[in-house]
């Protein structure tokens, strides 16, 4: 029925190395296809490393941020890595609360973090440590909230036939 | 209009032996002809050697991720048709795809291979295109003048499937919103019976033209590997010699049933993204002509949805005569079906690179989360360092060679 592949040898290999990681990794699921690998904020780059480096996962396809307003763990960063070679691809999902803003950069593993993780801090307001340029980069530079937000709001504030409910949730 | 500050190395500027006041900032763009949309270069120049840039975009920023967090799943192809508007119908058929995925339908070959032909022809403007301009760029208006007009015969078979010519919103989540017409398909042979002849018209004025290999060759470079740690995709990244294709690695919409090369360049330059492209249109063509052989030789001569009725919205004309596919219909309008919670990434080979939707549903009406992975936004950052101890003229061409569109760059 579904109209994709689970490449499970190739997701085996990657869950036996990240074991090693403990309890860093917290938790390995399985959506639709790709496997996705949830890591504590202090080991994300070791793990981005270990990955390059290891297991042959040497191209960034994306990152991007994420907000999960009224949880704990409220902002999260998703990156997912592509294995051309292989032709394998996993995500890796990252998530902080809200007065913990701040990641280590993929810069150094690769240039092309550079403007991805500018427009996660230009549009959810996660900081990167040691980002060689973190400003906006589609906002202007004086815009004065972070949009992508869930509490920013996207209609007019006065309208009362836009809310929520309308949307199924 | 703001200022580059210049790196420390260039106060003292040992290695030059130059006077600072000897440098030149020049603003490239925001609205420049040569730029063919709108996003802004402050190059730092020494004579016309570019020594540095800083780039502005965003300037047609239009927030898709978020409307796309208020807008039920089947208005969404209408942004994707604004990203990148030189091959609109394959964002579309991405979008459909990723629905697909999430919600678990396969489609009816026929549908399938009618998708094909379609993201083939738009592979074929979008080529067109921006090879033309690269031939504009250098001072051959020619091309720019003749060969467009297929890509206006490419836009006449859009108008005839959905009645669109740019930003299509062609095709429905599911399948397809109507047949092709007996004129839709008589144009799509006529392309593929002529556009051939075309090309070698195109090949013959450019491909071993004296004056446009002086100007392209080693024009803009850049290796495989930077290329890849810079996340090149699709032609720009072949140009740099990795064959690395959507279609091939992870096929999607039956591309495995289809015999085609992935050309692939050596030096990255803006020749080679030039002939890679013009090789791809060719493939193009072949994959057009295979999948109108195959959908003679299918039995199927009349499906266009799969059998998903809570998911397709059914033909109008049904709506308005009988009762079920009516309150279906509603039902899919007003956003009653049940969607699964779920994550799915699905990427298509679109005309710049892996175009990937990241789409993260909770089960409402809208995505929770849609993240569009553009390839134009993400190779678009190595344009400092391809362009750096070259000439301004090479920065156009350069540019132009990498098909910047500034939809898909602000999305």
């Amino acid at each position: 029925m579904p109209g994709f592949v689970v490449k499970a040898e190739r997701d085996q290999l990657v869950k036996d190395r990240v074991a090693a990681f403990g309890e860093k990794v917290t938790a390995i699921t399985q959506e639709a296809d790709l496997v996705c690998i949830h890591v504590k904020k202090e080991a994300v780059h070791e793990l981005l490393k270990t990955l390059r480096d290891e297991l042959g996962f040497a191209f960034l396809t994306t990152c991007c941020g994420m907000h999960f307003p009224g949880e704990a763990q409220e902002f999260g960063m998703v990156y997912h890595l592509h294995n051309m070679r292989a032709g394998h691809r996993i995500r890796i999902k990252c998530r902080t609360t809200a007065n913990d803003l701040e990641y280590p950069t993929a810069t150094d593993l690769w240039p092309t973090a550079n403007w991805m993780e500018r427009e996660a801090w230009d549009f959810f307001g996660i900081k990167f440590k040691g980002h060689p340029n973190l400003k906006r980069i589609l906002n202007m530079e004086d815009f004065p909230a972070f949009p992508m937000r869930k509490d920013y709001p996207l209609e007019d504030p006065t309208r009362q036939d836009k809310d929520d409910r309308f949307f199924g949730r | 209009m703001s200022k580059v500050e210049k790196p420390d190395y260039w106060q003292k500027d040992l290695v030059h032996g130059r006077d600072l006041s000897e440098l030149t900032t020049l603003n490239l763009g925001p609205t420049h002809p040569a730029t063919h949309g709108i996003f802004q270069n402050v190059l730092t120049l020494d004579g016309e050697i570019i020594l540095d840039t800083e780039q502005t975009i965003g300037y047609i920023h239009r927030a898709f991720e978020k409307l796309a967090e208020r807008r039920p799943f089947y208005q969404i192809p209408t942004l994707t048709d604004r990203m990148n508007y030189c091959s609109s119908p394959i964002n579309n058929m991405g979008w459909h795809m990723t629905m697909e995925k999430l919600i678990g339908i396969e489609l009816p070959k026929r549908v399938e291979y009618m998708r094909v032909i379609v993201m083939e022809l738009a592979r074929i403007a979008d080529h067109i295109i921006c090879n033309t301009i690269i031939g504009q760029d250098a001072g051959a208006t020619t091309p720019f003048l003749y060969v467009y007009q297929w890509r206006e015969k490419i836009y006449d078979i859009y108008e005839e499937i959905c009645g669109a010519r740019l930003t299509t919103n062609m095709g429905r989540i599911g399948g397809w919103e109507r047949d092709f017409s007996d004129l839709a398909w008589k144009r799509i042979r006529h392309i593929v019976d002529e556009l051939p002849a075309g090309l070698k018209e195109f090949d013959s004025m450019l491909l071993r033209n004296r004056i446009f290999m002086d100007r392209t060759i080693g024009c803009g470079p850049i290796g495989g590997e930077r290329a890849l740690a810079y996340g090149f995709t699709g032609p720009n990244l072949r140009a740099a010699g990795v064959d690395y294709d959507v279609r091939v690695s992870d096929p999607y919409c039956s591309y495995q049933d289809f015999d085609f090369i992935i050309p692939v360049g050596t030096n990255g330059d803006t020749y080679d993204r030039f002939t890679v492209r013009q090789e791809e249109m060719r493939q193009s063509i072949s994959i057009i002509r295979q999948a109108l052989e195959k959908l003679e030789k299918l039995s199927d001569k009349t499906s266009l949805r799969a059998d998903v009725p809570e998911w397709v919205l059914p033909p109008k004309e049904d709506v308005y005569s009988a009762m079920e596919p009516l309150i279906w219909h509603f039902k899919i309008v007003m956003g009653e079906t049940e969607v699964p919670a779920g994550e799915v990434y699905h990427c298509v080979e679109g005309g710049n690179g892996e175009l990937g939707f990241y789409l993260v549903s909770d089960g409402g009406r809208t995505p929770f989360r849609l993240h569009l992975r553009r390839p134009c936004y993400i190779y678009y950052q190595a344009y400092p360092e391809m362009i750096k101890g070259g000439m301004l003229s090479d920065a156009i061409l350069t540019m132009s060679s990498m098909n910047v569109i500034a939809g898909e760059l602000d999305a």
